[in-house]
């Protein structure tokens, strides 16, 4: 059985968020992590890998010191490590992107692709699906469980009041929630073999059935009209009167607000 | 590609046991605000099996037209048969816009359908308005009019981005639930219902339902509550509590916690907000009695509106409320959800 997992090296926006002095956004002294949903979807595919001997490939696309995330992987347990970098694949949108990782995956043998649900710089949600809309296959978006059975994979797929348990032949493609399960730490032999481990790289020339104008910023439909650091939210009113005032005035805000 | 020959703002009205979600609803609201600047009609797609009879209920919620994909294969919602139905409404009858909810469904449907009709998909927008691409005109590129300007958050909320489709068409957005307003309902309105079908052939990428199995927990998860009740050590004890879970039923909102509440006990880690415990983004968040240590702040300020009531002028959770209130949570509380229980009877 052969696994690819999709990850993103990611800035670590939980709790180390960064700011300059004049409150943008202060990217350089961020540290990047693997993005989490993509960890629980790794650490999927490993538990596929002590279970049934399966292969697991790790596939991320991004700048060159992306291989990080890939030794990272390869630390965990990952068979394999495939970097896709080139200058022409930047600026990409989930469009441009999924483009891309699938004309990657073209060149390889699977089962299942594993990818996180959303990578938590962006958020999207977009790529895993797109990704199984490019290579044809079914998609079983947000998966809590996976379990193989023959040529099958059933998974526990959640939704915001329920959840159903969906069963789809392989070759198929599976976007992971964190919550899946607990990824395991890197081993110290892992570490120590994943330094010397030979990663692929792979560039614009090696993706497969991709057409230019669906690569990188100008293969990229969704374009940015505009960007800015958030604003911090300073603080707002504060008022100290009597009880009742007080209720007079939350329910006025209330409205105004049009929360009732 | 014509994009001109795209029109009109398509809502997907998202329907789960053949009931209509509220999502939309909202994006009906927001739709009718869209068609308006660009001086057009708003359709609402609807797709299941037997769900006709839910086009009125569109329409007095703004639908000018709805049309209706019936088929079993849509009974219960699978990513294939609803991006096949999607895609092929919006091959046959061009949108300019098409809107779809940021739930767990439009999450998964969006992106295959946006890939399938390659068009952008801009992901859990919580603001959409009409204007000019670039927004400023600069030398030697045209600047297009009429854009779909789709705002959303990103890394975390610490960034803000304002994004455009000016290629391609439709635009599409995926929108955050509890964003948009609906409108006030019309009583007996009714849309131009089109029922069309696209034909459905089973293939690989159809998957099979095994179980469908629904929480049986009546109390929400925090993260998914539009409304959050929170309180702090400053409540007092467990059974003041009482007072927190009386203003969250008027407003339909959950009751949640700081840390300091789960560490004396008062009350279970799955509603604790901070670092330590869930990240929750509501529309509205009361902070009630929580001094708003870094921790806590952190796990809520991205909230839509937080409203602080805490006896302690100089609580740092008032640098983060958009309306704070000094005073003693015991008599504020009770009197206000009492006014807000007078207020939705007034209604």
């Amino acid at each position: 059985m052969k696994v690819i997992v999709c990850v993103k090296q990611v800035p670590d926006t939980k709790g180390g968020v960064q700011f300059n002095p004049d409150g943008t956004l202060n990217r350089a002294a961020m540290l990047t992590i693997m993005n989490p949903d993509d960890k629980a979807g790794l650490e999927a595919a490993l538990r596929l890998k002590d279970q049934y001997g399966a292969e697991v490939t790790v596939i991320t696309m991004g700048l060159p010191k992306a291989e990080d995330v890939l030794r990272e992987a390869m630390a965990m347990g990952a068979d394999k490590g495939i970097l896709v970098t080139d200058r022409v694949l930047g600026g990409a949108d989930t469009w441009a992107t999924s483009t891309t990782l699938a004309g990657a995956i073209r060149n390889l043998d699977y089962d299942l692709i594993i990818t996180g649900r959303q990578a938590i710089d962006g958020d999207t949600a977009q790529v895993g699906p797109q990704i199984a809309e490019h290579l044809g296959l079914p998609v079983i978006s947000y998966a809590e469980e996976i379990k193989i059975e023959g040529d099958s994979v059933v998974v526990k797929r959640q939704y915001e009041d329920r959840y159903h348990m969906v069963k789809a032949k392989m070759p198929a493609l599976i976007t992971a929630l964190s919550e899946l399960n607990d990824p395991r730490y890197m081993t110290p032999g892992g570490i120590f073999d994943a330094l010397d481990a030979e990663i692929t790289t792979w560039g614009r020339a090696n993706l497969v059935d991709v057409d230019d104008a669906n690569l990188g910023l100008k293969g990229s439909p969704t374009k940015i009209a505009k960007a800015s650091d958030k604003v911090r939210k300073g603080s707002g009113e504060k008022v100290n009167v009597d009880p009742e005032e007080s209720v007079a005035y939350i329910v006025g805000k209330m409205k105004e607000k049009h929360i009732i | 590609m014509g994009l001109e020959e795209y029109k009109g703002v398509y809502v997907f009205a998202q329907q789960v046991d053949n009931q209509l979600s509220g999502i939309a609803f909202e994006l009906l609201g927001k739709a009718r605000d869209l068609a308006k600047d660009l001086n057009t009609d708003v359709t609402a797609v609807l797709l299941g099996k037997d769900v006709k009879s839910l086009a009125d209920e569109l329409a007095a919620y703004g639908a000018d037209k709805v049309i209706v994909v019936d088929d079993p294969a849509l009974e219960t919602y699978r990513t294939e048969p609803y991006a096949h139905a999607l895609a092929s409404v919006i091959n046959e009858y061009k949108p300019d816009i098409m809107l779809v909810g940021a739930t767990a469904i439009g999450r998964d449907l969006g992106p295959t359908v946006s890939a399938r009709v390659a068009t952008g998909l801009t992901a859990d927008c919580t603001s959409l308005e009409i204007g000019d691409f670039p927004i400023n005109p600069i030398p030697n590129q045209e600047q297009k009019h009429n854009q779909l300007l789709m705002t959303r958050p990103a890394f975390g909320g610490n960034t803000i981005a304002t994004i455009a489709c000016p290629d391609n068409r439709p635009q599409m957005a995926t929108v955050r639930p509890g964003v948009m307003q609906k409108i006030d309902k019309i009583e007996g309105a009714k849309a131009e219902v089109i029922e069309y079908n696209p034909g459905f052939t089973e293939n690989n990428r159809y998957v099979e339902i095994l179980d469908v199995v629904k929480a049986v927990s009546d109390t929400v998860d925090i993260m998914d509550a539009k409304i959050l009740v929170s309180g702090g050590r400053g409540v007092g004890s467990p059974e003041n509590f009482k007072i927190l879970e009386d203003l969250a039923e008027v407003l339909g909102g959950q009751v949640s916690c700081s840390r300091a509440v789960v560490d004396s006990g008062w009350k279970p880690k799955d509603l604790q907000v901070g670092q330590t415990g869930k990240t929750v983004r509501p529309n509205v968040y009361f902070a009630i009695g929580i001094s708003g240590a870094i921790q806590h702040v952190a796990g809520m300020e991205e909230s839509d509106i937080i409203i602080a009531i805490n006896k302690d002028a100089d609580a740092p959770i008032f640098d983060v409320a958009d309306y704070g209130v000094v005073g003693d949570l015991n008599k504020i509380v009770p009197a206000l959800t009492a006014a807000l229980k007078a207020e939705m009877a007034a209604k």
